[in-house]
Protein backbone atom coordinates (compact mmCIF):
# COMPACT_ATOMS: atom_id res chain seq x y z
CA UNK A 1 0.00 0.00 0.00
CA UNK A 2 3.23 2.39 -0.24
CA UNK A 3 2.34 3.66 -3.22
CA UNK A 4 -1.09 5.04 -2.21
CA UNK A 5 0.40 7.17 0.25
CA UNK A 6 0.11 10.78 -0.78
CA UNK A 7 2.75 12.87 0.30
CA UNK A 8 2.49 16.50 1.24
CA UNK A 9 4.55 17.56 -1.74
CA UNK A 10 2.92 15.37 -4.21
CA UNK A 11 -0.30 17.34 -2.87
CA UNK A 12 0.79 20.65 -3.68
CA UNK A 13 2.25 19.90 -7.24
CA UNK A 14 -2.04 18.39 -7.62
CA UNK A 15 -3.44 21.65 -6.60
CA UNK A 16 -4.88 23.59 -8.94
CA UNK A 17 -3.16 27.63 -8.79
CA UNK A 18 -5.39 30.23 -6.59
CA UNK A 19 -7.23 32.14 -9.25
CA UNK A 20 -6.26 35.23 -10.94
CA UNK A 21 -7.95 38.25 -8.51
CA UNK A 22 -5.12 38.56 -5.93
CA UNK A 23 -6.65 38.94 -2.72
CA UNK A 24 -10.22 39.21 -3.81
CA UNK A 25 -10.89 35.87 -5.07
CA UNK A 26 -10.94 32.67 -2.72
CA UNK A 27 -11.96 29.67 -4.79
CA UNK A 28 -14.15 27.20 -2.76
CA UNK A 29 -12.00 23.96 -3.06
CA UNK A 30 -10.52 24.99 0.47
CA UNK A 31 -13.56 24.75 2.23
CA UNK A 32 -13.99 21.29 0.91
CA UNK A 33 -10.86 19.22 0.10
CA UNK A 34 -9.38 16.54 1.93
CA UNK A 35 -6.10 17.63 0.47
CA UNK A 36 -6.61 21.21 2.16
CA UNK A 37 -7.33 19.56 4.99
CA UNK A 38 -4.66 17.52 6.13
CA UNK A 39 -2.20 20.34 4.80
CA UNK A 40 -3.58 22.62 7.04
CA UNK A 41 -3.05 20.47 9.98
CA UNK A 42 0.87 20.69 9.04
CA UNK A 43 1.20 23.77 8.16
CA UNK A 44 -1.13 25.98 9.86
CA UNK A 45 -1.91 23.79 12.95
CA UNK A 46 1.74 22.52 13.44
CA UNK A 47 3.78 25.51 11.58
CA UNK A 48 4.85 28.33 12.57
CA UNK A 49 2.25 29.52 14.04
CA UNK A 50 0.40 30.66 17.75
CA UNK A 51 -2.42 28.85 18.63
CA UNK A 52 -4.75 29.69 21.67
CA UNK A 53 -4.31 27.27 24.62
CA UNK A 54 -6.53 28.64 27.47
CA UNK A 55 -6.38 31.51 30.42
CA UNK A 56 -3.40 31.49 32.63
CA UNK A 57 -6.43 31.99 35.36
CA UNK A 58 -8.04 28.68 34.54
CA UNK A 59 -4.75 27.06 35.52
CA UNK A 60 -4.20 28.72 38.65
CA UNK A 61 -2.21 26.73 40.59
CA UNK A 62 0.62 23.38 40.53
CA UNK A 63 -1.38 20.70 39.23
CA UNK A 64 -4.08 22.66 37.50
CA UNK A 65 -4.21 21.31 33.62
CA UNK A 66 -7.01 21.98 31.35
CA UNK A 67 -7.16 19.55 27.78
CA UNK A 68 -7.52 21.58 24.77
CA UNK A 69 -6.90 20.77 20.73
CA UNK A 70 -4.37 22.69 18.36
CA UNK A 71 -6.12 21.30 15.17
CA UNK A 72 -6.73 18.23 15.56
CA UNK A 73 -3.95 17.67 18.05
CA UNK A 74 -5.33 16.84 21.63
CA UNK A 75 -2.96 18.82 23.71
CA UNK A 76 -2.38 19.31 27.97
CA UNK A 77 -1.93 22.35 29.30
CA UNK A 78 -0.66 21.86 32.88
CA UNK A 79 0.30 24.39 35.59
CA UNK A 80 3.76 22.69 36.62
CA UNK A 81 4.96 23.23 41.02
CA UNK A 82 7.75 25.61 39.87
CA UNK A 83 5.04 27.67 38.72
CA UNK A 84 5.84 27.78 34.95
CA UNK A 85 3.01 26.98 32.07
CA UNK A 86 3.65 23.89 30.08
CA UNK A 87 2.20 22.10 27.29
CA UNK A 88 2.33 18.74 25.67
CA UNK A 89 0.96 16.42 23.46
CA UNK A 90 -1.97 14.40 24.79
CA UNK A 91 -1.01 11.14 23.05
CA UNK A 92 1.29 8.82 25.04
CA UNK A 93 4.50 8.16 23.59
CA UNK A 94 4.43 4.36 24.28
CA UNK A 95 1.27 3.51 22.06
CA UNK A 96 -0.95 6.56 21.10
CA UNK A 97 -3.64 6.81 23.93
CA UNK A 98 -4.90 9.40 25.14
CA UNK A 99 -2.61 10.45 28.72
CA UNK A 100 -5.20 12.51 29.97
CA UNK A 101 -9.48 12.09 29.73
CA UNK A 102 -10.21 14.63 31.62
CA UNK A 103 -11.34 18.53 30.09
CA UNK A 104 -9.59 19.85 33.22
CA UNK A 105 -8.63 19.24 37.30
CA UNK A 106 -6.41 20.44 39.95
CA UNK A 107 -3.91 18.78 42.21
CA UNK A 108 -2.53 16.33 39.55
CA UNK A 109 0.94 14.97 40.65
CA UNK A 110 1.64 13.40 37.25
CA UNK A 111 -0.62 11.95 34.37
CA UNK A 112 -0.37 8.24 33.67
CA UNK A 113 -2.43 6.58 30.71
CA UNK A 114 -4.72 4.12 31.67
CA UNK A 115 -3.68 1.96 28.88
CA UNK A 116 0.01 0.74 30.45
CA UNK A 117 0.57 3.24 32.65
CA UNK A 118 3.23 5.33 31.21
CA UNK A 119 3.70 8.05 33.88
CA UNK A 120 3.97 11.73 32.48
CA UNK A 121 5.49 14.57 34.99
CA UNK A 122 3.14 17.91 34.88
CA UNK A 123 5.78 18.97 32.28
CA UNK A 124 5.22 16.10 30.09
CA UNK A 125 8.55 14.61 30.83
CA UNK A 126 7.93 10.23 31.17
CA UNK A 127 8.71 9.42 34.18
CA UNK A 128 7.96 5.69 34.85
CA UNK A 129 6.89 3.06 32.49
CA UNK A 130 4.72 0.12 34.37
CA UNK A 131 6.84 -3.12 34.82
CA UNK A 132 10.12 -1.27 33.51
CA UNK A 133 12.67 -3.94 34.83
CA UNK A 134 9.95 -6.52 34.32
CA UNK A 135 8.98 -9.25 36.96
CA UNK A 136 11.48 -11.41 38.49
CA UNK A 137 14.32 -10.32 36.39
CA UNK A 138 11.79 -11.93 33.29
CA UNK A 139 10.12 -9.53 30.67
CA UNK A 140 11.04 -6.08 30.90
CA UNK A 141 12.54 -3.20 28.42
CA UNK A 142 15.09 -3.23 27.25
CA UNK A 143 18.57 -2.01 28.78
CA UNK A 144 19.05 0.38 25.99
CA UNK A 145 15.55 2.32 26.62
CA UNK A 146 16.07 5.62 27.85
CA UNK A 147 12.57 7.70 29.05
CA UNK A 148 14.16 10.72 28.07
CA UNK A 149 14.04 10.19 24.92
CA UNK A 150 10.05 9.34 24.67
CA UNK A 151 8.20 12.10 25.55
CA UNK A 152 5.18 13.48 23.61
CA UNK A 153 6.06 16.64 21.66
CA UNK A 154 6.17 19.65 23.57
CA UNK A 155 4.75 22.68 22.77
CA UNK A 156 6.76 26.26 22.72
CA UNK A 157 4.07 28.53 25.16
CA UNK A 158 4.22 31.90 25.90
CA UNK A 159 1.34 34.23 27.53
CA UNK A 160 0.14 37.66 26.77
CA UNK A 161 -1.82 39.34 29.17
CA UNK A 162 -3.02 36.59 30.60
CA UNK A 163 -4.24 34.51 27.18
CA UNK A 164 -2.13 31.15 26.78
CA UNK A 165 -1.00 30.27 23.69
CA UNK A 166 1.17 27.56 22.03
CA UNK A 167 3.02 26.09 19.04
CA UNK A 168 4.34 23.43 18.06
CA UNK A 169 7.15 24.84 15.88
CA UNK A 170 10.47 26.05 17.16
CA UNK A 171 10.83 28.37 13.94
CA UNK A 172 7.48 30.70 15.34
CA UNK A 173 8.87 33.95 16.34
CA UNK A 174 8.36 35.48 19.64
CA UNK A 175 4.53 35.69 20.77
CA UNK A 176 4.95 39.86 20.83
CA UNK A 177 6.56 39.67 17.05
CA UNK A 178 4.50 37.38 16.05
CA UNK A 179 1.09 40.06 17.02
CA UNK A 180 2.68 43.15 16.71
CA UNK A 181 1.98 46.29 18.91
CA UNK A 182 -1.02 47.16 17.47
CA UNK A 183 -2.34 44.20 18.55
CA UNK A 184 -0.72 43.63 21.51
CA UNK A 185 -2.34 46.96 22.94
CA UNK A 186 -5.75 45.95 21.88
CA UNK A 187 -4.98 42.60 23.62
CA UNK A 188 -3.69 45.10 26.80
CA UNK A 189 -7.13 47.58 26.68
CA UNK A 190 -9.44 44.58 27.51
CA UNK A 191 -7.41 42.80 29.32
CA UNK A 192 -4.34 44.54 30.91
CA UNK A 193 -4.28 45.42 34.85
CA UNK A 194 -7.41 43.30 35.55
CA UNK A 195 -7.82 40.04 36.83
CA UNK A 196 -10.27 38.12 34.50
CA UNK A 197 -12.78 35.40 36.09
CA UNK A 198 -14.03 32.76 34.00
CA UNK A 199 -18.07 33.03 33.93
CA UNK A 200 -19.18 30.72 31.47
CA UNK A 201 -18.29 28.13 28.93
CA UNK A 202 -19.94 26.58 25.80
CA UNK A 203 -19.30 25.30 22.71
CA UNK A 204 -21.18 25.70 20.13
CA UNK A 205 -20.63 23.26 16.97
CA UNK A 206 -20.70 24.98 13.77
CA UNK A 207 -21.69 22.98 10.29
CA UNK A 208 -18.76 24.77 8.06
CA UNK A 209 -15.43 24.93 7.81
CA UNK A 210 -13.50 26.87 10.03
CA UNK A 211 -12.00 29.17 7.57
CA UNK A 212 -15.77 30.30 7.26
CA UNK A 213 -15.89 30.96 10.80
CA UNK A 214 -12.83 33.04 10.83
CA UNK A 215 -14.20 35.14 7.79
CA UNK A 216 -17.21 36.03 9.32
CA UNK A 217 -15.14 37.27 12.65
CA UNK A 218 -13.26 39.15 10.26
CA UNK A 219 -16.22 40.78 8.10
CA UNK A 220 -17.44 44.46 9.02
CA UNK A 221 -19.48 44.26 6.40
CA UNK A 222 -22.03 41.91 7.06
CA UNK A 223 -22.71 42.91 10.75
CA UNK A 224 -25.32 45.44 10.04
CA UNK A 225 -26.78 43.58 7.58
CA UNK A 226 -27.23 39.70 8.75
CA UNK A 227 -27.58 40.95 12.65
CA UNK A 228 -30.48 43.51 13.46
CA UNK A 229 -30.50 43.40 16.92
CA UNK A 230 -27.39 45.11 17.32
CA UNK A 231 -27.83 47.75 14.19
CA UNK A 232 -30.87 48.58 15.78
CA UNK A 233 -29.10 49.44 18.90
CA UNK A 234 -26.70 51.40 17.93
CA UNK A 235 -24.20 49.14 19.12
CA UNK A 236 -22.66 48.56 15.40
CA UNK A 237 -24.11 51.35 13.04
CA UNK A 238 -21.53 51.42 10.16
CA UNK A 239 -21.75 54.90 10.58
CA UNK A 240 -20.41 54.88 14.26
CA UNK A 241 -16.83 56.06 14.81
CA UNK A 242 -14.46 53.07 14.58
CA UNK A 243 -11.95 51.46 12.73
CA UNK A 244 -10.31 48.29 11.43
CA UNK A 245 -7.17 47.71 11.74
CA UNK A 246 -5.17 45.00 9.68
CA UNK A 247 -1.55 43.53 10.60
CA UNK A 248 1.24 43.68 8.09
CA UNK A 249 0.71 39.83 7.64
CA UNK A 250 -3.12 40.52 7.43
CA UNK A 251 -4.05 37.12 9.34
CA UNK A 252 -4.62 39.84 12.65
CA UNK A 253 -7.45 42.20 12.73
CA UNK A 254 -9.39 44.52 15.43
CA UNK A 255 -12.37 46.08 14.05
CA UNK A 256 -13.89 48.47 16.93
CA UNK A 257 -16.06 51.20 17.42
CA UNK A 258 -17.37 53.70 19.28
CA UNK A 259 -20.78 55.52 19.91
CA UNK A 260 -21.36 58.41 17.80
CA UNK A 261 -24.90 59.91 18.12
CA UNK A 262 -24.35 62.54 15.44
CA UNK A 263 -23.42 59.95 12.65
CA UNK A 264 -26.14 57.66 13.90
CA UNK A 265 -28.58 59.77 12.95
CA UNK A 266 -27.41 60.97 9.24
CA UNK A 267 -29.68 60.21 6.38
CA UNK A 268 -26.82 58.24 4.29
CA UNK A 269 -27.51 55.47 6.60
CA UNK A 270 -31.44 55.58 6.42
CA UNK A 271 -31.46 55.41 2.60
CA UNK A 272 -29.91 52.10 2.68
CA UNK A 273 -33.73 50.97 3.44
CA UNK A 274 -31.48 48.09 5.37
CA UNK A 275 -33.68 45.54 7.18
CA UNK A 276 -32.27 46.66 10.06
CA UNK A 277 -34.12 50.30 9.75
CA UNK A 278 -37.26 48.73 11.67
CA UNK A 279 -39.05 49.55 14.40
CA UNK A 280 -37.78 47.32 17.22
CA UNK A 281 -38.01 48.40 21.07
CA UNK A 282 -36.89 46.22 23.78
CA UNK A 283 -39.29 45.35 26.67
CA UNK A 284 -36.55 45.72 29.02
CA UNK A 285 -33.84 48.03 27.72
CA UNK A 286 -31.28 47.07 31.03
CA UNK A 287 -30.13 44.76 28.84
CA UNK A 288 -28.08 47.40 26.73
CA UNK A 289 -27.29 49.26 29.97
CA UNK A 290 -24.36 48.74 30.92
CA UNK A 291 -20.86 50.37 32.06
CA UNK A 292 -18.07 52.21 30.35
CA UNK A 293 -15.50 49.27 31.27
CA UNK A 294 -12.34 51.01 29.51
CA UNK A 295 -13.01 55.06 30.44
CA UNK A 296 -13.12 55.10 26.35
CA UNK A 297 -16.05 54.87 24.98
CA UNK A 298 -15.24 51.81 22.82
CA UNK A 299 -18.68 49.72 22.80
CA UNK A 300 -17.43 47.50 20.39
CA UNK A 301 -13.63 45.55 19.70
CA UNK A 302 -13.62 42.29 17.79
CA UNK A 303 -10.05 41.29 17.87
CA UNK A 304 -8.45 38.35 15.82
CA UNK A 305 -5.47 36.63 16.30
CA UNK A 306 -4.49 34.04 13.60
CA UNK A 307 -5.13 31.24 12.41
CA UNK A 308 -8.14 30.95 15.35
CA UNK A 309 -8.49 32.82 17.86
CA UNK A 310 -10.90 36.00 18.76
CA UNK A 311 -11.12 38.68 21.86
CA UNK A 312 -14.53 40.21 22.20
CA UNK A 313 -15.66 42.74 24.04
CA UNK A 314 -19.22 43.76 23.22
CA UNK A 315 -20.20 46.36 25.71
CA UNK A 316 -19.66 44.96 28.53
CA UNK A 317 -19.57 40.70 27.43
CA UNK A 318 -16.24 39.95 27.50
CA UNK A 319 -15.05 36.53 26.14
CA UNK A 320 -12.59 34.30 24.09
CA UNK A 321 -13.44 32.11 21.39
CA UNK A 322 -11.27 29.53 20.30
CA UNK A 323 -12.25 28.01 16.89
CA UNK A 324 -11.24 24.41 16.62
CA UNK A 325 -11.49 22.25 13.10
CA UNK A 326 -13.32 18.86 13.81
CA UNK A 327 -13.55 17.72 9.71
CA UNK A 328 -13.86 19.52 6.84
CA UNK A 329 -17.29 20.71 7.15
CA UNK A 330 -17.92 20.83 11.37
CA UNK A 331 -16.20 23.13 13.63
CA UNK A 332 -16.19 24.10 17.35
CA UNK A 333 -16.52 27.60 18.41
CA UNK A 334 -15.69 27.66 22.27
CA UNK A 335 -16.60 30.59 23.88
CA UNK A 336 -15.15 31.22 27.65
CA UNK A 337 -17.42 34.45 28.65
CA UNK A 338 -15.19 36.33 31.53
CA UNK A 339 -15.87 38.82 33.99
CA UNK A 340 -13.44 40.48 36.57
CA UNK A 341 -12.06 39.66 39.52
CA UNK A 342 -13.28 43.54 40.78
CA UNK A 343 -16.82 43.24 39.55
CA UNK A 344 -19.51 45.05 41.94
CA UNK A 345 -22.41 42.62 41.81
CA UNK A 346 -24.22 45.26 39.57
CA UNK A 347 -21.49 45.21 37.24
CA UNK A 348 -21.36 41.32 37.32
CA UNK A 349 -25.37 41.02 36.66
CA UNK A 350 -24.80 43.33 33.76
CA UNK A 351 -22.18 41.00 32.25
CA UNK A 352 -24.81 38.08 33.16
CA UNK A 353 -27.56 40.12 30.83
CA UNK A 354 -25.33 40.70 27.81
CA UNK A 355 -24.05 37.09 28.00
CA UNK A 356 -27.46 37.41 25.84
CA UNK A 357 -25.56 38.78 23.13
CA UNK A 358 -23.14 36.13 22.20
CA UNK A 359 -22.81 32.82 22.26
CA UNK A 360 -24.62 29.80 20.93
CA UNK A 361 -28.17 31.62 21.47
CA UNK A 362 -27.02 34.98 21.32
CA UNK A 363 -29.15 37.67 20.19
CA UNK A 364 -25.90 39.21 17.46
CA UNK A 365 -24.26 36.27 17.17
CA UNK A 366 -26.74 33.08 16.73
CA UNK A 367 -26.70 33.88 12.85
CA UNK A 368 -23.01 33.52 12.26
CA UNK A 369 -23.53 29.76 13.67
CA UNK A 370 -25.73 29.31 10.93
CA UNK A 371 -24.22 31.31 8.29
CA UNK A 372 -21.48 29.56 7.58
CA UNK A 373 -23.64 26.36 7.11
CA UNK A 374 -25.46 28.04 4.21
CA UNK A 375 -22.04 28.70 2.31
CA UNK A 376 -20.96 25.23 3.25
CA UNK A 377 -24.46 23.85 1.57
CA UNK A 378 -24.30 27.15 -0.84
CA UNK A 379 -21.18 25.99 -2.24
CA UNK A 380 -21.74 22.32 -2.86
CA UNK A 381 -20.88 20.93 -6.46
CA UNK A 382 -18.93 24.65 -7.18
CA UNK A 383 -15.66 23.97 -6.23
CA UNK A 384 -14.25 25.92 -8.75
CA UNK A 385 -16.27 29.06 -8.57
CA UNK A 386 -15.08 31.66 -6.83
CA UNK A 387 -16.01 33.46 -3.72
CA UNK A 388 -15.57 37.82 -4.33
CA UNK A 389 -14.32 39.98 -1.64
CA UNK A 390 -13.83 43.60 -3.75
CA UNK A 391 -15.74 45.62 -1.09
CA UNK A 392 -13.80 48.85 -0.07
CA UNK A 393 -11.24 47.96 -3.32
CA UNK A 394 -8.48 44.95 -3.52
CA UNK A 395 -5.97 45.82 -0.08
CA UNK A 396 -5.51 44.03 3.15
CA UNK A 397 -5.08 47.04 4.85
CA UNK A 398 -5.97 49.16 7.95
CA UNK A 399 -9.20 51.23 7.02
CA UNK A 400 -11.49 54.01 8.52
CA UNK A 401 -14.47 52.89 7.15
CA UNK A 402 -16.14 49.59 8.03
CA UNK A 403 -17.45 48.78 5.06
CA UNK A 404 -15.09 46.74 3.64
CA UNK A 405 -13.93 42.97 3.79
CA UNK A 406 -10.14 44.13 3.98
CA UNK A 407 -9.67 42.24 7.05
CA UNK A 408 -11.49 39.14 5.44
CA UNK A 409 -8.77 39.89 2.22
CA UNK A 410 -6.37 40.08 4.93
CA UNK A 411 -7.26 36.69 6.33
CA UNK A 412 -6.57 35.19 2.87
CA UNK A 413 -3.27 36.94 2.69
CA UNK A 414 -1.47 35.06 5.96
CA UNK A 415 -3.41 31.79 4.83
CA UNK A 416 -1.73 31.74 1.96
CA UNK A 417 1.78 32.36 2.82
CA UNK A 418 1.57 29.77 5.20
CA UNK A 419 -0.13 27.20 2.60
CA UNK A 420 2.27 28.28 0.41
CA UNK A 421 -0.98 29.20 -2.24
CA UNK B 1 -55.27 19.16 43.20
CA UNK B 2 -52.50 18.46 45.09
CA UNK B 3 -49.07 20.28 44.60
CA UNK B 4 -47.22 17.37 42.21
CA UNK B 5 -50.30 17.07 39.67
CA UNK B 6 -50.82 20.97 39.68
CA UNK B 7 -46.72 21.22 38.59
CA UNK B 8 -46.62 18.11 36.25
CA UNK B 9 -49.64 20.10 34.41
CA UNK B 10 -48.13 23.47 34.38
CA UNK B 11 -45.39 21.79 33.02
CA UNK B 12 -46.73 19.74 30.03
CA UNK B 13 -48.62 23.82 29.13
CA UNK B 14 -45.22 24.80 29.03
CA UNK B 15 -43.73 22.35 26.46
CA UNK B 16 -47.10 22.56 24.19
CA UNK B 17 -46.52 26.35 24.36
CA UNK B 18 -43.25 25.98 22.91
CA UNK B 19 -43.34 22.98 20.62
CA UNK B 20 -46.58 24.13 19.03
CA UNK B 21 -44.92 27.46 18.04
CA UNK B 22 -47.64 29.59 20.29
CA UNK B 23 -43.83 31.64 21.88
CA UNK B 24 -46.14 34.72 22.74
CA UNK B 25 -47.39 32.68 25.39
CA UNK B 26 -44.22 31.70 26.87
CA UNK B 27 -43.81 34.53 29.37
CA UNK B 28 -46.93 34.09 30.50
CA UNK B 29 -45.75 30.87 32.13
CA UNK B 30 -43.15 32.48 34.59
CA UNK B 31 -44.51 34.46 37.61
CA UNK B 32 -42.68 36.85 40.13
CA UNK B 33 -39.21 36.58 39.71
CA UNK B 34 -39.19 35.57 36.59
CA UNK B 35 -35.87 33.98 36.10
CA UNK B 36 -34.86 31.90 33.49
CA UNK B 37 -31.05 30.66 32.84
CA UNK B 38 -30.38 28.17 30.34
CA UNK B 39 -27.34 26.15 31.35
CA UNK B 40 -25.23 23.60 30.96
CA UNK B 41 -23.81 20.56 33.79
CA UNK B 42 -20.63 21.90 33.93
CA UNK B 43 -21.32 25.14 34.51
CA UNK B 44 -23.65 24.32 37.12
CA UNK B 45 -21.35 22.41 38.70
CA UNK B 46 -18.57 24.88 38.94
CA UNK B 47 -20.79 27.73 39.95
CA UNK B 48 -20.48 29.73 36.90
CA UNK B 49 -23.31 31.82 36.68
CA UNK B 50 -23.22 33.08 33.04
CA UNK B 51 -26.01 31.06 30.73
CA UNK B 52 -26.81 30.73 27.27
CA UNK B 53 -30.02 32.73 28.01
CA UNK B 54 -30.10 34.80 31.14
CA UNK B 55 -33.54 36.16 32.12
CA UNK B 56 -34.52 38.01 35.38
CA UNK B 57 -37.79 39.99 34.29
CA UNK B 58 -40.77 39.37 32.20
CA UNK B 59 -39.95 42.01 29.49
CA UNK B 60 -36.59 40.29 29.13
CA UNK B 61 -38.51 37.22 27.91
CA UNK B 62 -40.55 38.87 25.71
CA UNK B 63 -37.78 40.35 24.50
CA UNK B 64 -36.30 36.77 23.16
CA UNK B 65 -39.53 36.07 21.81
CA UNK B 66 -39.89 39.44 19.68
CA UNK B 67 -35.90 38.75 18.98
CA UNK B 68 -36.73 35.45 17.40
CA UNK B 69 -39.79 36.87 15.61
CA UNK B 70 -38.38 39.77 14.32
CA UNK B 71 -34.46 39.89 14.17
CA UNK B 72 -32.70 36.83 14.60
CA UNK B 73 -32.01 35.01 10.99
CA UNK B 74 -32.31 30.98 11.57
CA UNK B 75 -33.82 28.60 9.62
CA UNK B 76 -37.37 27.51 10.38
CA UNK B 77 -37.28 24.69 13.30
CA UNK B 78 -39.34 23.47 15.98
CA UNK B 79 -38.91 21.14 19.29
CA UNK B 80 -40.65 18.07 20.86
CA UNK B 81 -40.13 18.13 24.36
CA UNK B 82 -40.55 15.07 26.24
CA UNK B 83 -40.33 15.46 29.99
CA UNK B 84 -39.76 12.51 32.70
CA UNK B 85 -41.88 12.83 36.24
CA UNK B 86 -41.38 15.78 38.39
CA UNK B 87 -39.21 15.01 41.36
CA UNK B 88 -40.17 17.35 44.37
CA UNK B 89 -37.33 18.59 46.05
CA UNK B 90 -38.16 20.63 48.75
CA UNK B 91 -41.45 22.94 49.76
CA UNK B 92 -41.30 25.89 51.55
CA UNK B 93 -45.07 26.63 52.23
CA UNK B 94 -46.04 27.10 48.67
CA UNK B 95 -42.83 27.41 47.50
CA UNK B 96 -41.79 24.10 46.10
CA UNK B 97 -38.76 23.26 44.34
CA UNK B 98 -38.65 20.53 41.64
CA UNK B 99 -35.74 18.70 39.08
CA UNK B 100 -37.54 17.03 35.98
CA UNK B 101 -36.05 15.42 33.16
CA UNK B 102 -36.11 16.86 29.88
CA UNK B 103 -35.12 15.32 26.03
CA UNK B 104 -35.98 17.63 22.90
CA UNK B 105 -35.33 16.77 19.39
CA UNK B 106 -35.37 19.63 17.20
CA UNK B 107 -36.84 19.53 13.91
CA UNK B 108 -35.29 21.18 10.84
CA UNK B 109 -37.64 22.62 7.54
CA UNK B 110 -36.20 19.70 5.98
CA UNK B 111 -37.46 17.25 7.88
CA UNK B 112 -33.87 16.40 9.32
CA UNK B 113 -34.64 15.12 12.77
CA UNK B 114 -31.75 15.01 15.76
CA UNK B 115 -31.97 15.02 19.65
CA UNK B 116 -31.03 18.59 20.42
CA UNK B 117 -30.60 18.57 24.17
CA UNK B 118 -31.13 16.83 27.53
CA UNK B 119 -31.17 17.89 30.69
CA UNK B 120 -32.94 18.76 33.88
CA UNK B 121 -35.38 21.42 34.60
CA UNK B 122 -34.63 22.66 38.20
CA UNK B 123 -37.46 24.43 39.34
CA UNK B 124 -39.50 26.85 41.57
CA UNK B 125 -43.09 26.92 41.79
CA UNK B 126 -45.65 28.79 43.98
CA UNK B 127 -48.77 27.11 44.77
CA UNK B 128 -51.42 30.24 44.52
CA UNK B 129 -55.34 30.11 43.79
CA UNK B 130 -55.06 26.48 42.85
CA UNK B 131 -52.19 26.47 40.01
CA UNK B 132 -48.61 26.20 40.22
CA UNK B 133 -47.00 29.03 38.74
CA UNK B 134 -43.30 29.02 37.74
CA UNK B 135 -41.02 31.68 39.91
CA UNK B 136 -37.63 30.32 38.38
CA UNK B 137 -36.36 27.77 35.92
CA UNK B 138 -32.62 26.82 35.36
CA UNK B 139 -32.25 24.99 32.54
CA UNK B 140 -29.24 22.37 32.70
CA UNK B 141 -28.16 20.77 29.79
CA UNK B 142 -26.08 17.63 30.20
CA UNK B 143 -24.22 18.90 27.70
CA UNK B 144 -22.27 22.19 27.04
CA UNK B 145 -22.40 21.64 23.53
CA UNK B 146 -24.84 23.22 21.13
CA UNK B 147 -25.47 22.06 17.65
CA UNK B 148 -25.30 25.38 15.52
CA UNK B 149 -27.07 27.61 17.41
CA UNK B 150 -30.28 27.82 20.52
CA UNK B 151 -33.03 29.49 18.94
CA UNK B 152 -36.29 28.63 20.63
CA UNK B 153 -36.14 28.28 24.36
CA UNK B 154 -35.49 25.04 26.25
Amino acid sequence: MEGSVVQPHALETNQKPWPAGGLTRVPYRVFQKDETYESEQERIFQGPLWHYLCMEIEIANGGDFRTTKVGETPVVVSRDYDGEIYAFENRCAHRGALICLETQGKGRKDFSCVYHAWTYDTKGNLIGVAFKDGVKGKGGMPETFRMQDHNPRKLRVASVNGLVFGSFSEEVPPIEEYLGEEILSRIDRVLGRRKPVVIGRYTQVLPNNWKLYMENVKDSYHASILHLFFTTFELNRLSQKGAIIVDETGGHHVSYSAIDPEAAKSEEYAKQQLRSESEYKLADPSLLQGFDDYGDGVTLQILSVFPTFVLQQIQNAIAVRQIVPRGIERTDLNWTYLGFADDTPEQRLVRLKQANLVGPAGYISMEDGCVGGFVQRGIAGAADEEAVLEMGGALAESSESRVTEASVRGFWKAYRTHMNL
Amino acid sequence: MDAFRLIVQAQSAYIRCIDDDRLEEWPDHFHGRCKYVVTSAANYREGLEAGIIFANSRGMLQDRVSALREANIYERQSYRHILGQPAILSQNGAEIRTETPFLVARILQDGDTDLFATGRYLDLYRIEDNEAKLEERTVVCDSSRIDTLLALPL
